[in-house]
Parts: C-alpha cells; structure tokens; sequence
C-alpha cells in the first residue's frame, strides 16, 4: 500500500508543494528536449526525402562540431569558421552522395542503411584522425548565467538554444514550402519516379538533402558542444533522437520538435520525482519505453504524414 | 497489300513537302534488357514526325511503357539499359543523356498510373514540371494560365492535395504538369487507364488541341486501341517486344486482324496476331 502511494500520490504531493521547482524542472527537461529535436529534425529531413534512416546524423554532429572547433582553433574569427564549417557540411554531403548513395541507387533501403552505418564510423575516424580525440573546449561567447523571471531562475543559454531552433526549423520550413528546390525536395519525397519524369535530378537532391541535414547537425553541434564540449559520446544522442522520431513521426520535422519537448520534460521530470523510486538514471530508458508504447497505439507517430489511400 | 507497305511513317507524319525532313524522333531498332538478363524489346523502330501524333498499341505487357522509358531515359532508374540501336531526337542521338537533359530538349514523358506528387497540391504539381526552365517567374506564371485555360478542373482544384483529388482530375494534373516543361513531344503512356470513356474523350480532345495549338508532337501508349486509332494519325503495333504491324490510322482501323484482334469487332479461331502473320514479320525483320 505504502509503495503504491509513494509512487502514485507521493510525487503529485511534491510538485504541488513546490510548484516554482516544478517549473525549473519542466524548462529543464524542454531545454534537453530541444537538443533532441536538433538532431532528431536532422533525421527527419533525410528520411523524408529518401526513406533512408541515416544512422550517421550522429557522427555529422560530432564532425560538425569538430570541425567549427579546429578552424577556430587555426585562429580564424567565428563567422569565417561557421562559414567554413558550412562549406565542409556540403562538401561532406556531395562525398556522401559520390561514394554511398550514388553506387548504392536502387538497393533496397535496409542496404541504404547498414551504408549509413558503415558511413557512421567512417565520418567519427576521420574526425578523429583530422582534429583528434580530446574533449574540446567550444565556446562560440553564446551567453551564459541565468536571470529570474519571478521566482523562476532561466538559463540563457536554453533561451539561445530554443531561439536557434525555431530560427532553424522556420527557416526550412520556408524553404520547403516556398522555393523550387524546397518544392522538389517534397516532390521527390512522394515520388521519385515522377520527380525523374519532369527532369528534377535527384542526385542533386540527395546533396541539397545532405546538406541541409549537415547544417542542422552544425546548429546541434554548437549546442551541445557548448553544454557539454565536443566529444565522442555525442554520436551517442543519435541513439536519443531515434525514440524522439518514433514518437514524432519520421518524416515531420514539427513532429520532431513536439516529441523532442515530450521526452525532454517527461524524462526530467520521472527522474527527478521517480527516479530514486526506480533506482536512478531514468532518463537513459525512459524514451525508448515510452516509445515503445507509442509504437502499439500510433506507429505513424504523432504527426506522421498520413499515408494516401486514394488512387 | 499488307498495311505497313501503305504508308511509311515518315511520310505519314510529315507534309509531304518535306518528305525529306528527318522526323522529329527516330528510335532505330532498339533492344532493351532489364537487371542484365531480361530481354523485353527485340529491336523496335518507330517514328514520329514533328506535329505528328502517333500511337503504340499493344496488350499488356507488350513492351509499351519499355519503349516511351527508353525514349526519356527513365529506363535506368529501373535497371533497364538499351544495349543496341539508337535514339535520335531532333538529329542528336540522345539515349546517353539524363532524364533532366531530355526535359531541357523537349520531351517529356507522361507517366502510366498518373504519378502525381500526392502531398503536393495541383498548382504546385504543375510548378514542379516547370523546375527545368530558367526563364524566369513571370513566364512561369503565365504558363500555369495557360495550362489552367485548358484544363478548367484544375484551376478550381488547384489548392486540393494532389492525392485527394479524382482520377481524371489526376490525369489532367500529371498531363498539365508535362505541359509546363513547354515540351516539343509529349510521351504518354495509357492516359485512359481506369477512367470512364466520357473523361476520356475530354482528355484526349485537350491533347488534341496540344497538339494543334502548342505543335507538341504525341507518342502515346495505349490498350484501349479503338480510342488511340481514332486520335492518331499513325499507329503502331507491339506485342512481345516487337513491331508487327504499323501503318496510318485509318488503315489500321480497317485491317481485318487489327479490327480481330485489337478491336474486338469479327470472329475467329486465331488468338495471337503473329501466328497468323508471321511469314510477314520474318520478312520486315530479315530486310
Ligand atoms: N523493371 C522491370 N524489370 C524486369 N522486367 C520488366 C520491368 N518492367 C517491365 N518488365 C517486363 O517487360 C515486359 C514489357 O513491359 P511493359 O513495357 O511495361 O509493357 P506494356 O507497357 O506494354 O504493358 C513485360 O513482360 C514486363 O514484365
Ligand atoms: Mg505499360
């Protein structure tokens, strides 16, 4: 009775006695969550696009934010070095799609995949050999210290992060929804078959893809990066956006944010009212069960496109 | 006597004026084998005229929708190859050249089982066939006009996802689309497929008048051979991969195996073209 009650009553009776702490907890966890959506919007762009789940998001990160770090280290002012690093993302992009998705045209995708698996390990050990493998120190002056709002302390550097990725994800959404290369992208997406017929290249469109996925991983690069400096464990977070995607749905980079928010705050917010119940670090398997559990009721995911029956 | 001596298909599509003028396009015997090992087309020879509108026919699986692939090159993205014979358009052998190059020369193929981007809505359906061209928004603009003056539905529909739209509006959508690259022949294939013979009437009178107003020259791949003969002014006819028969319109509407065999209309015993006819084809083959 007394378990039942510690576990189902006990931590509502917490919140309500600190609601203020509450609050920090729930921006806490929406902070994390952002840094999901980052890398999980980088997912959903490939994947949309071409059906392919990259699982080398993670690694393009990491060379991302490797990379911004060793041309600033070379002594070159931030905005050459982001522009640098941009330029590296797209030539990145137009490799990948020399050596890996051109050969690989017309396989099925589980092929396409294990390639992104292979391309994972390549991506990291050419990191490595090119910066090294030291934790890296990234500080790009993003500002830091915290204010109150009220009662309620707030990071600024989560309020730069949250900017970043909305200027991020309204600026691709502009993109796609306004420009003729936007417009093919989505094209494609539905159909690649048709896209070839009315003369849209779609090696093309695999490298625009790719790139626009390197700057996304850039953006996530610096964000994690300047919370936790550049290592190796981020190709980690790709595992963490793969539960963010289940839920979000694939191919929507909205889904992708919304679900990026759920797991942050709902893993937060477990561990810190039920993870001593549970024996701690919660938060490295909460997303995947809830997931899991979404995959029995939603497998499209929240905002998954709907697929067509209509012929 | 045979129908193929009538008429030749450069003089059928051409003025005769110009009898001298090469045509538009000439596919000379090709062979075309899909994953390396299946051979569907046997050396097949056709040719359209420009401002001409020429029809394919052929039963299922008679090689149609192989000959318009290999004609725009979309042959390869299904592992397909043309290994012999070529593809002239316009006096440039063309079956090394890219899709996208051969929207930018003009052809355009119109794909079977319509193809729309079904996320997409109509108008940006049409946008998308225009992605080849640079010559600039306002052009564009007045295009999709142009498009819209023919196919009034679609102005209507124009902000309805493409995937939710009906089967002829669909058809339109995908032939309005072609129509934006501004092509010079237009490759369809089976646009009657599964739609009622009215709306198909309506389709084919709007290419029609594509082909008289805009001078986009027609190959068009179809089954239903009774609708395809009437719109035409040549035809030819595949099965198996090869031409057994070609000849004007109008004669092929009046020879007796097509009105048996295509057309439906007179009995008999035989139930393929080419055991009948085969002595004539292994004529034209060995020539
Ligand atoms: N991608 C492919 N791979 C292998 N064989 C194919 C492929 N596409 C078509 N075929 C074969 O080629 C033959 C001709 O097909 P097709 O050109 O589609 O005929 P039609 O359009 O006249 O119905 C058929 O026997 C078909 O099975
Ligand atoms: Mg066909």
């Amino acid at each position: 009775m007394q378990v039942l009650f510690d576990f189902l009553i006990g931590p509502f009776f917490q919140i309500f006695e600190a609601p203020i702490f509450f609050v920090e907890v729930v921006i806490g966890g929406m902070a994390a969550g952002i840094m999901y959506a980052l890398v999980a919007i980088g997912f959903a762009v490939i994947f949309k696009a071409s059906g392919i789940v990259n699982f080398a998001q993670g690694a393009m990160v990491l060379f991302a934010g490797l990379t911004l770090v060793g041309f600033l280290q070379m002594g070159a002012p931030l905005w050459l070095a982001l522009i640098a690093t941009v330029v590296v993302m797209v030539a990145l992009a137009y490799a990948v799609e020399r050596v890996v998705l051109g050969p690989l045209v017309n396989q099925p995708l589980i092929v396409l995949f294990m390639a992104t698996i292979g391309l994972s390990f390549v991506i990291e050990g050419f990191g490595e050999l090119a910066w090294g493998s030291d934790v890296h120190r990234l500080d790009v002056g993003l500002p830091r210290g915290s204010f109150f709002v009220g009662d309620i302390m707030i990071d600024r550097f989560h309020l730069v992060a949250a900017g970043s990725a909305g200027a991020l994800v309204v600026a691709i959404v502009l993109f796609m929804q306004y420009t003729k290369f936007g417009r093919a992208l989505r094209a494609v997406a539905d159909d690649h078959q048709a896209a070839l017929s009315v003369g849209i290249p779609l090696r093309m469109i695999w490298v625009i893809t790719w790139s626009i996925a390197g700057v996304i991983a850039l953006v996530a690069g610096v964000m994690w990066g300047t919370q936790a400096g550049i290592q190796f464990s981020l190709v980690l977070i790709a595992f963490k956006a793969l539960p963010v995607l289940i839920l979000g749905g694939f191919n929507s980079i909205t889904g992708a944010i919304v679900a990026g928010l759920i797991i942050g705050v709902g893993e937060t917010v477990f561990e810190v009212y039920w993870g001593q119940m549970m024996g701690g670090a919660t938060e490295n398997w909460f997303a995947y069960v809830v997931a899991m559990i979404f995959l029995f009721f939603r497998p499209q995911g929240l905002f998954g496109e709907r697929i067509i029956e209509r012929v | 006597m045979s129908v193929q001596r009538e008429a030749r298909p450069d003089e059928a599509n051409t003025p005769t004026v110009e009898a001298e003028k090469a045509p538009l396009l000439s596919v000379n015997s090709i062979e075309v084998i899909y994953d390396h090992v299946i051979l569907v087309l046997k050396g097949v020879s056709l040719t359209v005229g420009e401002g001409g509108i020429v029809a394919l026919l052929g039963g299922n699986g008679a090689g149609k929708t192989t000959t318009l692939k290999a004609i725009s090159n979309l042959l390869k993205a299904e592992r397909g190859e043309v290994t012999k014979g070529t593809i002239v358009f316009d006096g440039e052998q063309v079956q090394d050249l890219t899709p996208n190059d051969l929207v930018r020369r003009g052809v355009i193929q119109v794909m079977e089982g319509r193809h729309c981007f079904e996320h997409l809505s109509v108008e940006e359906n049409l946008l998308t066939g225009a992605f080849t061209r640079s010559d600039g928004a306002a052009e564009i603009r007045a295009d999709l006009e142009r498009v819209y003056a023919y196919f009034p539905r679609l102005k209507d529909r124009r902000d309805a996802q493409a995937g939710y739209t009906s089967g002829g509006e669909q058809q339109m959508t995908a032939i309005g689309r072609a129509l934006m690259s501004r092509p010079r022949m237009m490759l369809l294939d089976e646009p009657s497929m599964g739609l009622a013979p009215q709306l198909v009437e309506e389709i084919f009178d709007i290419v029609r008048q594509l082909n008289d107003k805009e001078g986009v020259s027609i190959l068009l791949a179809e089954q239903n051979t009774n609708m395809a003969l009437k719109f035409a002014n040549f035809g030819y006819i595949l099965e198996n991969g090869r031409v057994v028969l070609d000849g004007e319109a109008s004669a092929l509407r009046d020879n007796d195996d097509v009105k048996e065999f295509y057309l439906g209309i007179g009995g008999g015993e035989r139930r393929s073209f080419r055991e009948f006819k085969s002595y004539r084809r292994r004529k034209r083959w060995l020539s």
